[in-house]
């Protein structure tokens, strides 16, 4: 490629001249989200490094330690997404502070500690138009820290989800920093209560977006907070010190609302829910999951919500009457969750189904009382639906499956998990041409026929999970892998019988990024040559308890899979030679290497110290004590996480006996 | 103003004069002791003159009763030391005990003329009236309080020469003019059912004591301390009516409410001023005084930050000083959580300062920047909480750290993998 472009560029070298960078931007802005496009797109020439550098406006580095030079390269850089890398010290973002300078609108420092205040508070102030900065999981973070960002005034979004060491100090910091915020998470900030909050909600009067999931607030700050002019996202999942009592006090809601999400908040009944939702004739999406049970007075409160769309009711307890209610609703529907709800049933699900008859998304997962009666009124009423999720709805005979792919055609995600749909049922199902995400796992009444109708119909699956299924064999494969071209994911875990031909058909799939093999013993080191050849993308891989791969499959992974992420080895036959050739992935964070009889401690060391982009590694806890304790320090420092496991080696229980297994749990 | 004060300044001369020469005469000779019921008198006996006019319950002939009583009195204890002054030039080997008996009994006789006299005169003063059995104490109050008091409104609308205690006769002829211009000024103004406006001059507010003995001068800031010491100078002195407190034994006649103004020109407390506010009682007058128009001269030896000019604001401080965690950014400190946010969320541009030792260990941050300042300069930062705690911020700087590379981790990647592979082998 790289000299037919050369050829051409000899031929018609006018012709380049007069394609003036405009042109070209317009040409980069087409490309998509593979990195490797760009990268060859730049390698053609001069003139396209230049303009391609030029072009560049968002940046995902994989280390810190390049990033002088590669700010140099890109100087028009507006997001910079640090989350792969393991460490960001304050060096690193002095050195972002003082090169990208005006430029930077967006930074996302996400999954990397090491920096402390001062590097954030140089960012805050060299880059004067930050507008949005992630700092979620910065568990060293103090309330110093948190002065700094507020030292950043033009801020508009703020995640600092699981800050546990800010206070009210700091976010009190931010409150008056940070005037023109829009949007902020403090969600597990445990030490950020109601005078933090209150004072965020005095302070910013712009509040978009707020969430307080998990904070020991009370009523103290909600006052302040409904008098926000425009916020619209309110969440205050897991907020336990709100309860009935301080709800009833207020006065009136707010009007701009239009998402509430209280979630967990078992302290709260209906009485509650009504108080806080009385003034906010707005809102557009309810979630009451895991709360106070969902009975005919809370169905009731919600009458005078007029704009609404979703309910969101898992884990709740639920009431025949209070179904019915939420079927009375004069609003229509778009959204209904009751996944993991007790007491639905037949009589309750179907009276919902029949008035809300706009559904879009439906969840039922769990819900283990229903039968082929709800599945037939769902049918009936809803055949708008585009997402139909309802694992484990065990009392669902196989014969009502067939009722979905007929009255529903515009399905684009159907999880059917743990359910008794056959080989009929999925050809039923084939009819659904937009089905994107299909879940089949445990589904052991399905074979190769279905598979084969559902790849002969459904040419825009890209998610196909079949875990577990153990009927699959290679010609099922075969037949999606040739009729769906855009898999991104596939599952084929525990499917025993599937070989390398399934491999071989799968690998034509370019897109693949997440391919899992987990227990198919009868996969080779060929097959996996060939996902890796095939599949570029391929960033998570799982080929645990696959006995038969060993390093030669590691190789051309090593060579082709420059993507790879994330990889499980366990199991398999992998040596030193393998993993140390795996080391060389830059890319690579996620090594999970347990009960890998080929490696030796010296390979072990070698391999970690050669793999700079670490971030979580599992490993036999026998290697602890045969490997220096320096060594692990200094992979730690490094922002690599150790986990030391110690489980007993497992061998394969029969499928079939697993699934019996699996049904003596559930109660 | 400045004439007014001035005249106050000398005011308060004659009144220590006054005030010094009992306490002179405390351990004097018998001549000069002789010499001391006239002075008392002379000093005193103004009332008469002034009052006719003003009280309307009175009582002119009970009056001459008293004084001649008073006389009668006089002449005796002349008398007496005239006897004593003979013998003593007979008798020089006379035992101590018997010069000690003489002297208590010239004592407790001029003591209990004093009584009398005051006890005449408060009669002429209405605020004052009740006090009249409790002699004793009201001493303390009329020597200590009153000369400096001037009387600037009364509700009555008696004007100039309302009240006149003794010790108001050394108030020059132009004061009294001044004072009768401001109560024209504000006597219309007064609300219905009003109360009496007092102003004590600033000498007399940045006195250190304010009830004094009339028989030996000592100075005391608590009436009762003066009653107390009152105690030492006889036995009249000791019963129960001399020793109550004398607001107790108010009589039947309403007590007029007394308010106080500020003596500073332009002072919202000032009785001139638009919105007018009057003080409560001495103490507020004394303590709104001192904070509000003296130096702070009083500095806490914990945090040398704070500065007060009432000692008793020291002392409050001094019990929290450092104990207040709760720092707004404009260096005000506050010892609780919800009165630091509400007064961020109150003012505009203040906000939380982070605590000291948040700051050790990690590499620096600040709390507050000015401007961009210090965008280029890495190494060191100032904090900066703005005026009031310069000294804070010196304790904060904090240096050079900032720029290590590693963080908080504490390693060297080199060394690191050197000793790793070095293990290794």
């Amino acid at each position: 490629m790289k000299n037919q472009k050369q050829q051409r560029l000899s031929q018609t070298t006018n012709h380049f001249d007069l394609l003036s960078e405009e042109i070209v931007f317009t040409i980069l802005d087409f490309f998509g989200e593979n990195p490797i496009d760009k990268k060859s797109f730049s390698l053609t020439c001069k003139s396209f490094y230049v303009i391609e550098s030029k072009h560049r406006k968002n940046l995902r580095p994989l280390r810190q330690e390049p990033l002088s030079g590669i700010l140099t390269r890109y100087p028009n850089i507006i997001h910079l997404d640090l989350s792969l890398c393991p460490r960001v010290t304050d060096s690193s973002l002095t050195t972002i502070s003082n090169l990208c300078e005006s430029t930077l609108r967006s930074i996302d420092l996400s999954r990397s500690g090491a920096f402390s205040g001062s590097g954030l508070l140089r960012l805050a102030v060299n880059c004067r138009n930050l507008v949005e900065i992630d700092v979620s999981n910065a568990t060293n973070l103090k309330d110093a820290g948190a002065a700094a960002l507020a030292e950043a005034k033009n801020l508009e979004k703020l995640w600092m989800g699981r800050c546990k060491l800010v206070t009210d100090m700091g976010v009190g910091c931010i409150a008056v920093g940070c005037k023109n915020l829009k949007l902020i998470s403090l969600k597990w900030c445990l030490g950020v209560g109601d005078f933090g909050v209150g004072l965020i909600a005095v302070k910013c009067k712009e509040i978009r977006s707020l969430d307080l999931s998990y904070l020991p607030i009370t009523d103290k700050c909600l006052p302040s907070i409904l008098k926000l002019q425009h916020l619209e996202d309110l969440v205050l999942d897991g907020c336990f010190g709100i309860d009935d009592d301080s709800l009833a006090a207020l006065k009136h809601g707010c009007k701009s609302l239009k998402a509430l999400d209280m979630s967990n908040c078992q302290n709260i009944s209906h009485l509650g829910l009504s108080s806080l939702t009385s003034g906010t004739g707005g809102l557009q999406q309810l979630t009451l999951a895991y709360g106070s049970p969902v009975t005919l007075a809370l169905a009731d409160g919600l009458k005078k919500l007029f704009m609404l769309q979703s309910i969101k009711l898992d884990g709740c307890v639920v009431t025949c009457a209070g179904l019915k209610a939420i079927g009375n609703l004069c609003v229509s529907l778009k959204e209904l969750s009751l996944s993991k709800c007790l007491g639905v049933t037949d009589e309750g699900l179907s009276s919902v189904v029949t008035k809300h008859r706009e559904l879009r998304k439906l969840d039922i997962t769990c819900c283990r009382k229903i039968t082929d009666v709800s599945i037939a009124h769902i049918t009936n009423s809803c055949t708008t639906l585009t997402s139909l999720r309802m694992e484990s709805c065990t009392l669902v005979p196989r014969e009502a499956f067939v009722l979905i792919g007929q009255r529903c055609p515009f399905l684009e995600e159907l999880d059917l998990t743990d359910n008794e749909i056959d080989d009929e049922g999925l050809k039923s199902i084939s009819r659904c041409p937009n089905l994107a995400v299909l879940k089949l796992g445990i589904c052991l009444n399905i074979t190769d026929e279905g598979l084969t109708h559902v790849g002969m119909g459904c040419p825009k699956l890209v998610e196909l999970d079949l875990y577990r299924s153990v009927e699959i064999t290679d010609p099922g494969i075969s037949a999606i892998a040739s009729g769906c071209p855009d898999l991104e994911m596939v599952n084929i875990a525990y499917c025993k019988d599937i070989t390398d031909s399934s491999l071989m058909s799968l690998s034509k799939c370019s897109r693949l990024n997440t391919f899992e093999s987990r227990g198919c013993p009868l996969i080779t080191s060929l097959g996996l040559a060939a996902i890796a050849v095939g599949c570029r993308q391929l960033a998570k891989l799982d080929i645990k308890k696959c006995h038969n791969v060993d390093d030669v499959g590691m190789l051309p992974l090593a060579h082709f899979s420059q993507n790879l992420r994330q990889i499980n080895l366990s199991y398999s036959s992998v040596t030193d030679v393998g993993l140390l050739s795996l080391a060389s992935i830059s890319c690579l964070q996620s090594l999970t290497i347990l009960h890998v009889k080929g490696l030796t401690p010296r390979g072990l060391a070698a391999a970690l110290l050669a793999c700079g982009g670490l971030t979580k590694v599992k490993l036999q806890a026998s290697f602890k004590y045969l490997l220096p304790q320096p060594l692990f320090e200094y992979i730690e420092a490094r922002g690599c996480v150790l986990q030391w496991r110690d489980k007993v080696f497992q061998a394969e229980l029969d499928p079939k006996c697993w699934k019996l297994q699996l049904e003596d749990m559930v109660p | 103003m400045d004439i007014k004060e001035g005249l106050c300044a000398d005011t308060w001369q004659n009144q220590q004069k006054w005030q010094d020469t009992p306490m002179l005469d405390y351990d004097a000779p018998f001549q000069e002791f002789s010499q001391q019921p006239p002075q008392t008198q002379s000093l005193l006996p103004c009332n008469p003159s002034n009052q006719t006019n003003k009280v309307q319950d009175w009582d002119p002939s009970a009056m001459l009763n008293n004084l001649s009583f008073l006389e009668q009195k006089i002449h005796q204890l002349q008398d007496l030391v005239h006897l004593i002054v003979g013998r003593r030039g007979q008798v020089l080997g006379r035992s101590d005990e018997l010069v000690v008996q003489q002297q208590q009994l010239i004592t407790a006789d001029l003591t209990s003329i004093i009584v009398q006299l005051i006890s005449t005169a408060g009669s002429l003063l209405p605020s004052v009236k009740h006090t009249l059995s409790a002699a004793p104490p009201s001493f303390g109050q009329f020597g200590g309080m009153r000369p400096g008091v001037n009387v600037v409104g009364v509700q009555q609308h008696n004007t100039s020469n309302q009240i006149n205690c003794g010790t108001e006769q050394n108030h020059p002829v132009e004061e009294h003019e001044s004072k009768d211009e401001e109560d024209a000024d504000e006597g219309e103004n007064l609300p219905p059912g009003s109360y009496e406006i007092l102003q004590l001059e600033k000498e007399e507010i940045l006195a250190p004591h304010t009830h004094f003995c009339t028989i030996c001068g000592k100075g005391f800031k608590r009436d009762a301390n003066l009653r107390m010491h009152m105690r030492g100078h006889g036995d009249e002195y000791k019963s129960p009516a001399a020793l109550a407190k004398p607001h107790k034994e108010s009589g039947p006649e309403p007590m007029l409410i007394k308010r106080y103004s500020c003596p500073y020109g332009g002072c919202k407390r000032n009785k001139e001023h638009k919105k007018f506010q009057p003080l409560k009682t001495i103490l507020c007058v004394k303590n709104h005084y001192k904070r509000t128009h003296c130096d702070k001269s009083y500095i806490c030896s914990r945090c040398n930050t704070k500065k007060f000019s009432v000692i008793a604001d020291l002392k409050t401080h001094e019990k929290h000083c450092g104990k207040d965690k709760w720092l707004c950014s404009c260096g005000t400190t506050f010892s609780r959580k919800d009165k630091l946010f509400g007064h961020i969320s109150l003012f505009q541009g203040h906000t939380p300062a982070i605590p000291l030792d948040e700051h050790k260990g990690l590499t620096g941050a600040s709390d507050r920047r000015e401007g961009n300042e210090a965008t280029s300069t890495v190494g060191s930062i100032n904090f900066n909480f703005g005026s009031n705690a310069s000294s804070i911020g010196t304790d904060m700087d904090a240096k050079g750290s900032a720029d290590d590379p590693t963080g908080s981790c504490n390693y060297t990647p080199k060394t690191g993998v050197d000793s790793g592979l070095n293990a290794l082998k």
